[in-house]
């Protein structure tokens, strides 16, 4: 009975997320595309770009006008026959490189890109060294634990 | 070994992160994107003239001439704030300021220009923003300083303040002076 009652209000919230998604991904501007393909390829583009107004949020998210004029532009290029690499140039060479979600591999963005797996490193070998004295240390005595570790 | 004193450490050096995290974020704006375009020339434009759609004027007027190019709109509240301290400074400045309106009604463009002043020497109408986008910009008021070469040798990302003026825009009008002689 109970089981019953849940199921069908989860069936019924099911419907009404279904039915809102296409509402949200919607709210963007109509843009004419000739086909699917060429829409999917422009929102996976989109997604990849910053909004400059609303720098947390993607071009194909943002409501702002400059996220639509620059949505607009970007179709644009995209009709004219111009690669993804291409309208990200044009991008970047007004907007600089904070247009790309993506940061671009150079050395002011080492850091950026290798700073997590060099903190692993280090951590590893932080972790490895500990295991390794803990391992020297004989196991019998438990009185041995240092008065020093009870902070 | 005592290792009393080791989370100790440990608390300093995140406390140490996030205060400088927290300095670092306010001496550089993480709203501020950073212009490319410094030091480039600056992009072409031929863009019709504010209540005059069939005159136009384009860069290619400016040729040789340093200029302020200022972006403003009658919709952009701090370029209420800037706007006086244009009025004011425009002689001292000695370069002339292009008015750069801004995706705007060109009706409301002409009513705040009459209500507040006109420190512009010209003023284009960029209705589409197009130019805009050339110029990298994403929001008003900005300005760029251009000089007799064409190239950009400032940006200002918000108002222009007296201080603006007496510590960026001066010593680069000073340095472009010398240039040319």
């Amino acid at each position: 009975m109970m089981h019953g009652t849940r199921s069908s209000f989860l069936r019924a919230l099911l419907l009404v997320l279904a039915l809102l998604t296409p509402a949200i991904a919607c709210a963007i501007d109509a843009l004419p595309f000739k086909d699917r393909a060429e829409e999917q390829r422009f929102q996976n583009l989109a997604r990849q770009l910053r909004c400059l107004v609303c720098q947390n949020e993607s071009l194909a998210d943002s409501s702002a006008d400059l996220a639509k004029d620059l949505r607009q532009e970007v179709f644009e290029q995209m009709r004219q026959g111009k690669a993804d690499a291409e309208i990200k140039t044009y991008l970047t060479a007004r907007y600089s490189d904070f247009v790309l979600y993506n940061p671009p591999l150079r050395g002011s963005t080492f850091l950026l890109w290798f700073g997590p797996l060099l903190i692993l490193v280090i951590g590893s070998a932080v972790v490895f060294r500990i295991v390794r004295r803990r391992a020297a240390v004989p196991r019998n005595p438990p009185s041995a634990v240092s008065s020093e570790d009870d902070w | 070994m005592n290792t009393r004193f080791v989370p100790l450490a440990g608390f300093a050096l995140v406390a140490a992160l996030l205060g400088f995290g927290i300095s670092y974020m306010r001496n550089n704006s993480m709203n501020e994107v950073p212009s490319p375009l410094i030091g480039k020339p600056a992009p072409t434009f031929d863009l019709p003239r504010l209540g005059d759609p069939d005159s136009r004027f384009g860069s290619k007027d400016l040729n040789g001439k340093p200029y302020l190019l200022n972006v403003f709109a009658s919709w952009c509240f701090a370029c209420r704030d800037e706007h006086p301290v244009l009025m004011a400074e425009r002689e001292a400045l000695g370069i002339p300021i292009i008015g750069f309106n801004y995706k705007d009604e060109p009706d409301d463009a002409k009513r705040w220009l009459e209500q507040f002043g006109d420190p512009y020497s010209v003023v284009i109408a960029d209705r589409e923003g197009r130019i805009a986008i050339d110029f990298g910009v994403y929001g008003a008021p900005e300005s760029f300083l251009v000089d007799g070469k064409g190239i950009i040798r400032y940006k200002r990302i918000g108002a222009i303040t007296p201080e603006v003026i007496a510590f960026e825009l001066k010593p680069r009008l000073a340095a472009m002076k010398g240039e040319v002689q």
